[in-house]
C-alpha cells in the first residue's frame, strides 16, 4: 500500500504545525527561550522545504517570510513578544489551510498576516535583515559572518565517517551548494585507505568547494543545517578582488548586491524576499530527507503505521481470542492432558498478544492537550479573561480512537469553563481571587478506567438558577424535592442549554447533552461537582479501550447476552419470596433500598419456559440502579466488541455484539439504555399509585 | 474481493439505472415460489446456514445476527419484507452475503435464500416495465424485470429494500 507522497507531506506538515503551535504557545510564556525559538525556526524551515519539494509552492512562499522572521529572532536581532506569537499563530493556521485546501484559501488573509508580521519586525523582512546585519556589533566582520560575499566563498567540508550510515548523502548536499552558484569541487582522498581496508560505509572523503556566488554565508550554512553536528565546515570568503558586474548575472537576482551596511530600500526589499524563495527550494528540500532519516534514527524504534492497519490487527487478535476460547472449551471438556497444556499455552500467548496490540493503539493524552492550549489562548484573548491553563497527566495513555472522540467533548467543557465558569476580572477582584483564572485539565488512571477532569476556579454552578430554569421549562414541578446533584443533571438535558438566558446561567450548559451522549457512547460516565464561589469540575470516567471489555455472559431464554462487567454491581437470586413481596410491581428490596427491576425475558420477548431460579443482576450507571432478571449467569467473558451494523441502528438496547466460544454471535447490552427503560417502567408503576 | 467478476466491460453498477444493450451478470436466488436476480457485483459469498442470534427490538425483516468469518453481520429475511409466507429451513437453504451501499456507506449483510440456482447473465434488453404484478413485490423495490429462460425474474433494488 504505497502512500501518495503529497499525503505524506500533509501528514507530516500537520504534525509539524501541531508542534509549532505548542512551541509558539510556550514561546508566548517564555519569549526568551532559545530552544523554543530554534524549534519554531526548524519547524518553519522544514515546512517550507518539504512544501516546496512536494509542489506546495504557496506554502513554501508564505512560510518563507516567517522563517526569515524567526531567523532574525533566533539571531537575537528581534525579540519575540506576545504580538509576534499571536501573528505567528494565525500564520500557522493560514499555512494549515494552504496545505489542506489551497484552492479556496483567500490570499488576502495571507497578505494581511505577512503585512502584520512585517510591521512587527520593523519593515520588510529582507530590509530588516539588512538593517540587522549592519547593526551587528562587529560590523567589520559583517561580510564574513552573514552578509553576501563580493566574489564567492571557499568552503571546506569534512563529514564524520558515520554520516553515510545516518542516511545523509554528501553528494546531494554538494548539489545543493551548486544550486547557489557555479562551483568548483575538489575532493580530498587523502584519508581513504587502500582497498583492502576500505569500509564502504565510511565517508572518508573531504571536499573543498569554491563557490562563485554572492550568496550569504547563512545560505551556505543552511545547506548543511541538518548535518552540522556531524561535520566540520569552514567557510571563508575569497579574496576581495573587485568583480564588477558580477551581480548582474548571478544566480540569485533578488539578493541586493552592494555594501551590506546600506539598508535595502523598502520597495526593493519586499520583492527580494519573494524572489529568494524559489532559489531556496532545492537547497532546503534535500536536507529534509537527511532530517527525516535522522529523526527516525534518533527515536530508534518509531514506525509510522496507518490507523486502519492497527484496526485490522486488532480485529485479527480479536478473532484469535475467540478461537482460543473455543479451543479452551474443547480442551477442558476432554481428558487429553497434552491438549489442555497446549490450550493453556495458547491462552497465555493470546492474552499477551492482545495486551501488546492494545498497547500499540495507546497514545498519550498529551497528543490532544496541545490543541486545548491554543483554544484557551484564543478564548482568553477574545473574552478578555486571563487564564492559566494547566495540564496534568499528559502521559496517561488511552486508545487512539477514544482520544480522538474525546477531543470534541473536551473542547466543549473547556470553552464552558472559560466562558461561564471563570468570572470576569472585576468579579474576581471583588471575591479576592487572583485576576488570572485557572483551568486544569488532568488525566489519570483509576483501575481499568481513565479519569479526565476539567476544573476551573470560577464561580461554580448556580443551583438556584438551574432549578428556576428547569421549573420554567416544565422539567420539574415547582417546589419538588431534589438534591443538588439531581438539579445539576438538568444541564445535560437536551435543549436545556439552548435557552436564551444561557449566558446568564453561571453554570455550563452549551451542548452538554451532546457531551454526555458522546461520553456514554464511549461507555463512559460524566460527573459534575461544584463548590459555589470556588469553581466546578467535570470528570469524565472512561474505559481504556473500546475494543475489548470484561463482560458477564448471561442467558435469557435461548439467547445469550453480555453485560459489561463495569456496570454490574452484584448478582442476587430472585427468590419466590421476593417476588411475592414485590406484589407484581417491579421493585426489589436490596438491603433496604428500592431497586426497580426489568424482566429481560419480557424485554427481549424470549420464548420458552423461565428458569425456576431466576437471578437478578443489579447494574448501575452513575447513581441510578436497575435490576435485570435473567435465567442464568454463565460467567465472565472476554468480550471483543463488534459494532452493530448500520441496518440495526434503530436497536437501542444493545451497544454491540461479540462472538462467543462456539462461534455464535451474542449481543452486548447497553446498560444505560436499560436503566432508562427501567426507570421509565418504575415511573409508570408509580404513577397509578400516586393518582 | 468479488468472487464473481463482471464479464461485460460495461458492467452496470448496483443502484444505477439499467443501461440499454447491457448484459447483467446475476445470481439467481429462490425466495418462496419466486425467483429473483441479485447482481453478482454485490455478492460476496454464499454460505450454508449458521446459528443465528435473534436481535430483540430490530425491524422484523432484520431479525438476527450471524457470524461470518469473525464479522458479525445482520441477517435479512426478505420474505418478511415482501410479506411472503415463511417456510421452514430445508437442505437448499443458503445465506447469500452481499454488500450493499446504504446512504453512501457499504453495508455487509446476509440474505436468507430458500434456494440458490446459478450465476447467469440476463439481458437488460428484455426489460419489462414494472407491471402491477399483484404479487408480494412493491414496485419501488424493483429495479427492473427481465427474462431468464422464459421466466420473468425480478432484479430488486437492494438499497431501497433495506434502507
Amino acid at each position: 500500500m504505497e502512500l501518495d507522497p503529497t499525503e505524506i507531506f500533509r501528514q507530516e506538515a500537520a504534525e509539524l504545525l501541531d508542534s509549532l503551535e505548542t512551541v509558539l504557545l510556550d514561546l508566548g510564556q517564555t519569549p526568551q527561550d532559545r530552544d523554543l525559538i530554534d524549534a519554531a525556526f526548524r519547524a518553519l524551515h522544514t515546512i517550507k522545504g518539504s512544501g516546496a519539494m512536494f509542489g506546495f509552492d504557496k506554502v513554501a512562499a508564505f512560510t518563507h517570510d516567517f522563517e526569515t522572521a524567526f531567523d532574525l529572532i533566533r539571531k537575537g536581532k528581534i525579540d519575540a513578544n506576545h504580538d509576534i506569537v499571536t501573528v505567528s499563530l494565525s500564520a500557522r493556521d493560514y499555512i494549515r489551510t494552504l496545505i489542506e485546501d489551497p484552492d479556496s484559501t483567500d490570499p488576502i488573509i495571507g497578505e494581511a498576516i505577512v503585512e502584520e508580521l512585517q510591521r512587527l519586525i520593523g519593515g520588510g523582512s529582507a530590509g530588516a535583515k539588512a538593517v540587522a546585519t549592519a547593526d551587528e556589533p562587529d560590523a567589520a566582520d559583517a561580510s564574513a559572518s552573514g552578509g553576501p560575499a563580493e566574489t564567492g566563498w571557499r568552503i571546506e567540508i569534512a563529514f564524520e565517517p558515520e554520516i553515510l550510515r545516518n542516511g545523509t548523502n554528501p553528494l546531494v548536499l554538494l548539489d545543493d551548494l551548486r544550486a547557489l552558484g557555479p562551483c568548483t569541487v575538489e575532493a580530498d582522498l587523502g584519508a581513504v585507505p587502500v582497498l583492502e581496508e576500505l569500509e564502504p560505509e565510511s565517508c572518508l572523503i573531504s571536499w573543498t568547494v569554491t563557490l562563485d556566488s554572492t550568496c550569504s554565508q547563512d545560505e551556505i550554512e543552511d545547506v548543511f543545517m541538518f548535518v552540522r553536528d556531524e561535520m566540520k565546515l569552514v567557510i571563508t570568503p575569497l579574496a576581495t578582488a573587485g568583480r564588477p558586474g558580477f551581480g548582474l548575472d548571478m544566480s540569485m537576482p533578488g539578493e541586493a548586491p552592494g555594501p551590506v551596511s546600506e539598508p535595502a530600500p523598502e520597495a526593493k526589499a519586499a520583492p527580494a524576499a519573494q524572489a529568494v524563495t524559489p532559489a531556496a527550494k532545492p537547497a532546503a528540500a534535500a536536507p529534509e530527507k537527511a532530517e527525516l532519516n535522522r529523526r527516525a534514527e534518533d527515536k530508534g524504534t518509531t514506525v509510522r503505521v496507518q490507523a486502519e492497519r492497527l484496526d485490522e490487527l486488532m480485529d485479527r487478535v480479536g478473532e484469535l481470542v475467540i478461537a482460543q476460547a473455543r479451543l479452551s472449551q474443547i480442551a477442558h471438556s476432554g481428558t487429553d492432558l497434552a491438549i489442555k497444556a497446549i490450550a493453556e499455552e495458547i491462552e497465555r500467548l493470546a492474552s499477551g498478544l492482545r495486551d501488546t496490540t492494545m498497547g500499540v493503539r495507546m497514545v498519550p493524552m498529551g497528543s490532544i492537550f496541545g490543541r486545548f492550549r491554543r483554544l484557551v489562548h484564543d478564548l482568553s484573548r477574545d473574552l478578555g479573561k486571563p487564564v492559566d491553563f494547566v495540564t496534568i497527566g499528559e502521559e496517561t495513555e488511552m486508545d487512539k480512537t477514544m482520544i480522538e472522540r474525546l477531543a470534541d467533548p473536551l473542547v466543549h467543557l473547556i470553552r464552558n469553563a472559560i466562558d461561564h465558569g471563570i468570572e470576569n476580572a472585576d468579579d474576581r477582584a471583588r471575591t479576592s481571587k487572583s485576576a488570572t483564572g485557572r483551568i486544569e485539565l488532568s488525566a489519570r488512571y483509576v483501575g481499568a478506567q481513565v479519569l479526565v477532569t476539567v476544573q476551573d476556579d470560577g464561580a461554580g454552578l448556580n443551583t438556584a438558577r438551574i432549578r428556576a430554569k428547569a421549573e420554567e421549562n416544565g422539567l420539574i414541578a415547582p417546589g419538588a424535592n431534589l438534591s443538588e446533584h439531581e438539579i445539576h443533571q438538568f444541564l445535560f438535558h437536551p435543549g436545556f442549554s439552548t435557552a436564551k438566558t444561557i449566558s446568564a446561567l453561571s453554570g455550563r450548559g452549551v451542548g452538554m447533552d451532546v457531551v454526555k451522549r458522546t461520553i456514554e457512547a464511549m461507555r463512559g460516565t460524566i460527573d459534575l461537582t461544584t463548590i459555589p464561589g470556588h469553581g466546578s469540575s467535570v470528570t469524565l470516567r472512561l474505559p481504556l479501550t473500546l475494543a475489548i471489555i470484561d463482560g458477564l455472559l448471561i442467558r435469557v431464554g435461548e439467547g445469550r447476552y453480555i453485560i459489561p462487567l463495569s456496570a454490574v454491581e452484584e448478582c442476587i437470586e430472585l427468590t419466590a419470596e421476593a417476588e411475592a413481596r414485590a406484589k407484581g410491581r417491579s421493585f426489589l428490596n436490596v438491603r433496604g433500598e428500592l431497586v426497580p427491576f426489568l424482566r429481560l425475558r419480557d424485554v427481549f420477548d424470549a420464548e420458552g419456559q423461565a428458569d425456576p431460579h431466576q437471578k437478578v443482576i443489579v447494574s448501575s450507571i452513575g447513581d441510578t440502579r436497575v435490576g435485570l432478571v435473567v435465567d442464568q449467569i454463565i460467567g465472565s467473558h472476554q468480550t471483543v466488541i463488534k459494532s452493530l451494523s448500520k441496518l440495526h441502528s434503530d436497536v437501542t438496547m444493545f451497544s454491540g455484539a461479540t462472538i462467543l466460544g462456539d462461534g455464535s454471535a451474542a449481543l452486548i447490552m447497553d446498560v444505560a439504555q436499560l436503566v432508562t427503560l427501567g426507570q421509565a417502567r418504575a415511573e409508570s408503576d408509580r404513577t397509578p399509585e400516586a393518582a | 474481493m468479488n468472487q464473481v467478476q463482471m464479464q461485460g466491460p460495461q458492467g452496470a453498477h448496483a443502484g444505477a439505472p439499467p443501461v440499454a444493450e447491457t448484459d447483467l451478470q446475476v445470481l439467481m436466488v429462490g425466495l418462496g415460489n419466486e425467483i429473483f436476480a441479485v447482481e453478482t457485483d454485490m455478492v460476496r459469498e454464499i454460505i450454508d446456514p449458521v446459528p443465528v442470534t435473534r436481535v430483540a427490538g430490530a425491524r422484523a425483516f432484520l431479525p438476527a445476527l450471524i457470524n461470518v468469518r469473525g464479522n458479525v453481520i445482520p441477517l435479512a429475511d426478505l420474505r418478511i419484507r415482501f410479506g411472503m409466507p415463511r417456510t421452514e429451513q430445508t437442505a437448499d437453504t443458503r445465506i447469500v452475503v452481499v454488500e450493499v451501499e446504504i446512504d453512501g456507506d457499504p453495508v455487509t449483510l446476509g440474505l436468507l435464500a430458500d434456494k440458490v440456482y446459478e450465476v447467469t447473465e440476463v439481458s437488460t434488453r428484455h426489460t419489462q416495465q414494472t407491471p402491477r404484478l399483484g404479487s408480494h413485490w412493491r414496485p419501488e423495490f424493483i429495479r427492473f424485470i427481465t427474462k431468464w429462460s422464459d421466466e420473468f425474474v425480478i432484479v430488486p433494488d437492494m438499497s431501497r429494500i433495506l434502507g
